[in-house]
């Protein structure tokens, strides 16, 4: 099945077309972000403040969303919020690919010791839950964007190196590798030109759908105040902002509703969206996967 | 069976140095006197660090140290766990009993409910509760536990004042570190029924709901897509077919006869999904600020608490890689088909 295949019988499904509505949705919404939020200061990821008083303050016209504690503004945040999203997102997947495709096919390919090693290194990654590894390297690296993304891809890239062992053990035997070694083709070109390119689309295909898994994670690390920093445009970052808001006030349990409503909404439509993707496309891999 | 176990438990140290290793090496990036908490036995001594890193060579090159860890560690000593103002030991005696009890209630609920939706969602296939249920595991899949968790405190706390966070309620405190009463176990579930305080059990039981409901929304979609699919599977059988024949009431068939048969892959996932929770319960403890080994890894990662951080992940570790064992052998009790290797 190539590539073209998969994506026209994904289409035909109707939650992958709307997940994908959703995920345009959000990247137009990542790309105009200097136009639907112009910033004043210097790093746009920064939001603005407006005052020094600690209360949210309700919706309005000077704020769409209101603001969070120490008056952060709702709709920036959201908005530059998704930036950063796509950001995080396909950094940790371009880098954790990377890894994971060069660790996994040389395990695969070179086999033998090299292969034991290699694989019992990412044993000792699964070990531990992703979550609490990467909440430990984010401790440990110190609150910053690219720690956070640093401790991010080091969690993921284990996955990866799996599957594509995986697929490169089952292409080396396949004849074309075979004739192209009769040809006296190097080891590398074999490895670079015939075994990557027909062993690694499956996984690139179910990588780049793990970013909203990568999101959600991210902005975990981000409410447990260890991943970006203070002030950051990050929807996990305006959620903890809400934490101590969500009792309410004036008599109203719910006068703050719009601190955690409106962030929560976001990521979780987000991360929805990058599974109704996963979904279609993961049945039909997997189909497919069981014909060959 | 018995050679696979042996190995897989033959690679339990094996994972560990590697885990612990690894963490060590991360540490090294800190100044020496944020390490000397490792060493430190008692509180006073956090006064003179000078002394202890003199003492235990700090400065020295990695490997030398990693060594001295690990002889400490093999007996025992951990250190001493600052944000727990104790030591790791004692801070794991401590937590462990209020995380597995909030797991053990999340894993009764994911079980129950990923159980029965799955049967009624093959039951119906393709109707509108299979729709409706399919469509509250994907919105399960994407829900961010920290915001599911305030949201429900918002409803159930601040609006109806049902579910407060916390283990239990001041007057439950007072009760618990009273004289009359004796920890037997360190569950404090367990523990206030064997000392007949029925109203801490109820206070605990209170307290347990929100987090335990929020950490199993979190899971649970899993365990319905298995029991599903294995539900339609097992619907297609012969057996199925005969039983209708022989004219058994659809209940007992659906319950009896493909329920039963269904549960095999559940269980192994039962197993897995315990173990996942544990990277769940560090965002809902410290939500609900539930006193529990998450809530107390979080700070440890916090404030930099290297000890307190070393200490959790290898417990969080070990337990993780026993469980995912404890899950296989269970498969092949269960399905006498299957053989390990």
């Amino acid at each position: 099945m190539t590539i073209k295949t998969v994506f026209l019988k994904a289409l035909k499904n109707k939650n992958a077309l709307a997940g994908l509505a959703l995920v345009l949705f959000f990247a137009l919404i990542a790309l105009f972000a200097p136009v639907l939020a112009p910033s004043s200061g210097r790093d746009a990821y920064q939001m603005p403040q407006s005052g020094y008083g600690i209360e949210p303050q309700a919706p309005s016209s000077a704020h769409y969303f209101g603001t969070t504690e120490n008056q952060y503004d709702l709709y920036y945040g959201i908005v530059w919020g998704a930036r950063m999203a796509f950001k995080v997102g396909i950094t940790v997947v371009f880098f954790a690919l990377l890894i994971g495709v060069l660790i996994g096919g040389a395990a695969g390919y070179a086999g033998g010791w090299t292969d034991e090693i290699l694989m019992r290194l990412t044993d000792i990654i699964f070990a531990v839950p992703s979550m609490v590894l990467a909440m430990v390297i984010a401790a440990m690296l110190g609150r910053d964007l690219g720690n956070m993304m640093i401790a991010l891809t080091v969690v993921s890239w284990p996955s990866y190196a799996r599957l594509v062992r995986g697929g490169v053990l089952s292409v080396k035997e396949r004849d074309f590798v075979t004739a192209a070694r009769a040809l006296g083709a190097s080891r590398l070109r074999i490895f670079f030109r015939h075994i990557i390119p027909n062993a690694i689309y499956p996984v690139v295909i179910m990588a780049s759908l793990d970013i909203g898994y990568i999101v959600l994670t991210a902005a975990s690390l981000s409410f447990l105040g260890l991943g970006s920093p203070v002030g950051t445009a990050d929807w996990g970052q305006l959620v903890a902002l809400s934490r101590n808001w969500i009792l309410g006030g004036h008599g109203n349990p719910f006068a703050y509703w719009y601190t955690i409503v409106i962030p929560g909404g976001a990521l979780l439509l987000f991360v929805l969206a990058w599974n109704l993707l996963g979904d279609a496309f993961r049945d039909i891999l997997d189909s497919s996967a069981r014909k060959a | 069976m018995f050679v696979y176990i042996l190995r897989r438990l033959l690679m339990l140290p094996l994972v560990m140095l590697g885990v612990t290793f690894f963490l060590f090496f991360l540490t090294q990036r800190l100044s020496p006197e944020m390490r000397a908490s490792l060493y430190v036995q008692d509180p006073r001594q956090m006064g003179s660090l000078e002394e202890v890193i003199e003492k235990y060579g700090l400065n020295d090159p990695m490997p030398v140290q990693y060594m001295r860890w690990l002889k400490g560690a093999v007996k025992g000593d951990l250190g001493y766990s600052e944000s727990a103002n104790m030591p790791v030991t004692s801070a794991i005696k401590a937590y462990l009993p209020a995380t597995a009890q909030l797991a053990a209630a999340a894993m009764v609920l994911v079980v129950f409910f990923g159980v029965w939706l799955g049967i009624i969602s093959a039951e119906y296939k393709d109707g509108f509760i299979d729709n409706a249920v399919r469509f509250f595991v994907l919105a399960g899949f994407s829900l961010p536990i920290f915001v599911l968790g305030l949201v429900l405190l918002m409803v159930f706390y601040g609006k109806l004042g049902w579910f407060p966070p916390g283990e239990y309620s001041l007057a439950s405190d007072m009760i618990v570190h009273g004289p009359a009463f004796k920890a037997y176990t360190g569950f404090s579930l367990i523990d206030s029924l064997l000392n007949l305080k029925f109203y801490v059990f109820f206070d605990v039981l209170k307290h347990l709901i929100l987090p335990a409901v929020t950490l199993c929304i979190g899971s649970f979609a899993l365990m319905v897509r298995v029991m599903r699919s294995s539900m339609l599977e097992e619907l297609n059988k012969d057996y199925i077919r005969s039983a209708r024949a022989r004219g058994l009431s659809e209940f007992k068939v659906i319950y009896k006869h493909a329920g039963f048969n269904a549960l095999i892959p559940v269980v192994t996932l039962a197993g897995i999904q315990f173990v996942r929770l544990l990277g769940g319960t560090v965002i809902v403890e410290t939500v609900f600020d539930y006193p529990g080994i998450g809530r107390w890894g979080v700070e440890c990662a916090r404030q930099l608490d290297i000890a307190g951080v070393m200490g959790f992940s290898l417990l969080v570790a070990a337990l993780f890689v026993l469980g995912n064992l404890a899950a296989d052998i269970l498969y092949t009790v269960i399905d006498p088909r299957i053989r390990l290797k």
